[in-house]
């Protein structure tokens, strides 16, 4: 009887929810006009590249700093397979494509879970041995070689035009919907970014959802078991070596599939998207929200990806309402706050704002 | 009685110090078998050797009757060799119930797939692990901590908890190292009790440990260790009597 009463509140969360996600873009777009709505979609970018590096540090205790390297990967695949660039610079490519390259999505993110996923493993074969900090460096190292690559790679070839970047990459285009465009739906019409919201939205449930089984299961368990005592695991029969490169490629590929969806989302890529810094946000996220508890891994991206737009809209009115100008840039601030914010938590809360109940 | 475990000519050297001096050990087939010797005599490097921990410099290895060479702790697992830690390993942020899960995961094979899209396989192999699991917990005696995490647990208690966590990967040897440091006289003779029920239930028990008593009250056969060699092998009786153990336990007058 109980289970049966549990079980339709449960049904009845769920679609209130599904319910305010559908009504969220036109809530805050009403309000907040459309700028608002973009700074929903990269929230839920950045809540698919929380949940795959929690994957690496949260499951299995690999402190990854290098990890934007793997969204980068993504990003730069869709750029080279549906944008003008390569075309533009290899006469062969352009002879053998005379229609432009314009790979799908779909085609693209493939692509880019298998290369991210490659890339995690190649990451993961030579630090099998390190822990913590060690790890920390090397994987460091690993995303600024992959920026710097990015970066300078447009000369003798010009594969990636260097840091002026990629432009001109092809939208979004699935299920015969162009999600830069407005829906025409006859009854209604809807934003592209509206559209773009959905989209975002299905792939970060889909995340979770492959994140939460992942969690229950043998691998996850595996997972947790090496981040607690290695030398047990491995008495547990557990194979540390393939486990640690699982979850390396897991968390790469999901920062891949991110990667895509950004690129083609802005319609542009530059080594500056991503920069050590960007690496140490996504950090920041799983560290502060929960490190290890998906919940708190997707709070922790919301909270860090909206907190600095809102003080964007904030920090200079305020100031100059106090002072007459403004004394303190808001990047400034942005980063004193954030500091703040992990030395606080970490003092008070180190399982992070929302961490699992038995954690204590 | 079959060997199941059939280890000869065992040599071990970290630097200067030759930890283990061809040292050979015997465990017949459905026996307790205990290996004691001194502080510092090479047990645990010996334990730490036929798990495949330390890699051994010289040493034959026959497991069930087959060759093995112990160069990985995970493999040495699969084969049906389990083992416990001096220093308990246990998984402290884990629950109970979830330490005993890792300890099926050499015994499952959910695939990355199968973990992601839970196939009705993998969720009947879930379902089963976790009723080994529980079972395990009840036959240790702790099924009622089930959902505590790990390292709250009582000391006695852990050391239950990284016995059922051996016993889920279905060794056929299960090698403890001093599973009663520690525990006192009550938890002692509980001890007694489980590992004797351990080998009536058709596991092998290999065992360091430095309590006497346990270990006069319930090995088939002692081995002595000293200065990483053996200087006694036989019946407890037999050994508590030998001149050379002795010497190593009293000191030269004694003899």
């Amino acid at each position: 009887m109980l289970n049966r009463f549990s079980q339709i509140h449960r049904s009845t969360y769920l679609w209130l929810g599904v319910i305010a996600l559908v009504l969220l873009p036109w809530v805050v777009g009403a309000s907040g006009g459309n700028y608002w709505v973009r700074v929903l979609d990269f929230a839920l970018l950045y809540i698919v590249l929380a949940l795959g590096l929690n994957v690496v540090v949260g499951f299995a205790g690999l402190l990854d700093l290098g990890y934007i390297a793997f969204y980068a990967l993504g990003a730069y695949s869709y750029a080279l397979l549906a944008s003008p660039h390569l075309p533009q610079h290899f006469e062969s490519i352009a002879a053998a494509l005379p229609a432009g390259m314009h790979f799908s999505a779909w085609f693209a993110a493939i692509f880019a879970i298998i290369l991210a996923a490659l890339f995690g493993i190649i990451l993961g074969l030579p630090t099998l041995q390190l822990r913590g900090d060690y790890l920390a460096i090397v994987t460091l190292g690993f995303g600024e070689i992959i920026r710097i690559f990015m970066n300078n790679l447009d000369r003798p070839l010009n594969l990636t035009n260097g840091p002026k970047g990629i432009t001109a990459i092809d939208p979004i285009q699935l299920f015969g919907i162009n999600f830069a465009k407005t829906l025409d739906l006859g009854f209604m019409k809807m934003p592209g970014l509206y559209l773009v919201f959905y989209l975002f939205t299905s792939l970060a449930i889909g995340v979770a959802i492959v994140c939460l089984h992942l969690q229950d299961s043998r691998i996850g368990r595996a997972w947790v078991a090496i981040r607690e005592d290695e030398i047990a695991a491995k008495a547990m029969g557990i194979n540390t070596r393939n486990m640690k490169l699982m979850a390396f490629a897991i968390g790469a590929s999901f920062a891949g599939v991110a990667g895509v969806l950004f690129s083609a989302f802005q319609g542009f890529v530059s080594p500056e998207s991503f920069t050590l810094w960007e690496s140490i946000v996504v950090l920041a996220m799983v560290v502060l929200g929960g490190i290890g508890h998906i919940p708190g891994v997707i709070l922790g991206a919301i909270l860090l990806a909206v907190f600095p737009e809102v003080l964007r809209g904030v920090a200079e009115p305020v100031q100059n309402f106090l002072f007459g100008h403004v004394i303190v840039d808001v990047e400034v601030i942005r980063q004193l706050i954030y500091g703040l914010a992990l030395i606080l938590v970490m003092l008070y809360r180190p399982g992070g704002i929302w961490q699992k109940r038995s954690a204590s | 009685m079959t060997l199941l475990l059939d280890v000869t000519d065992v040599s071990k050297r970290f630097g200067g110090v030759q930890a283990l001096e061809n040292v050979g050990l015997q465990v017949p087939r459905g026996s307790i078998v205990g290996l004691i010797g001194p502080n510092g005599a090479g047990k645990t490097t010996f334990f730490n050797v036929i798990t495949g921990l330390y890699p051994a410099d010289a040493g034959m290895f026959l497991f069930d009757g087959v060759a093995y060479s112990p160069e990985s702790v995970a493999n040495v697992t699969k084969a049906g060799l389990a083992r416990t830690f001096q220093n308990i390993r246990l998984f402290g942020g884990m629950t109970v119930l979830e330490n005993v899960m890792v300890g099926c995961h050499c015994r499952s094979k959910a695939s990355l797939l199968g973990a992601i899209f839970r196939f009705p396989s993998t969720k009947r192999e879930e379902r089963a692990i976790r009723e080994k699991s529980r079972a395990l917990l009840t036959y240790v005696g702790l099924r009622e901590y089930a959902d505590m995490q790990a390292r709250n647990l009582s000391y006695g208690h852990q050391r239950r908890l990284e016995i059922a966590r051996a016993l889920a990967t279905e060794p056929k040897l299960l090698a403890l190292d001093e599973p009663a440091a520690g525990m006192n006289a009550t938890e002692k003779l509980d001890l007694r009790e489980l590992l004797l029920r351990i080998r009536a239930d058709g596991t092998t028990i290999l065992l360091i440990e430095h309590d006497v008593s346990l270990v006069m009250g319930i090995c088939d056969n002692l081995t002595v260790l000293d200065y990483g060699k053996v200087i006694a092998t036989g019946k407890p009786a037999d050994v508590r009597s030998h001149p050379e153990v002795i010497r190593a336990y009293l000191g030269q007058g004694a003899v």
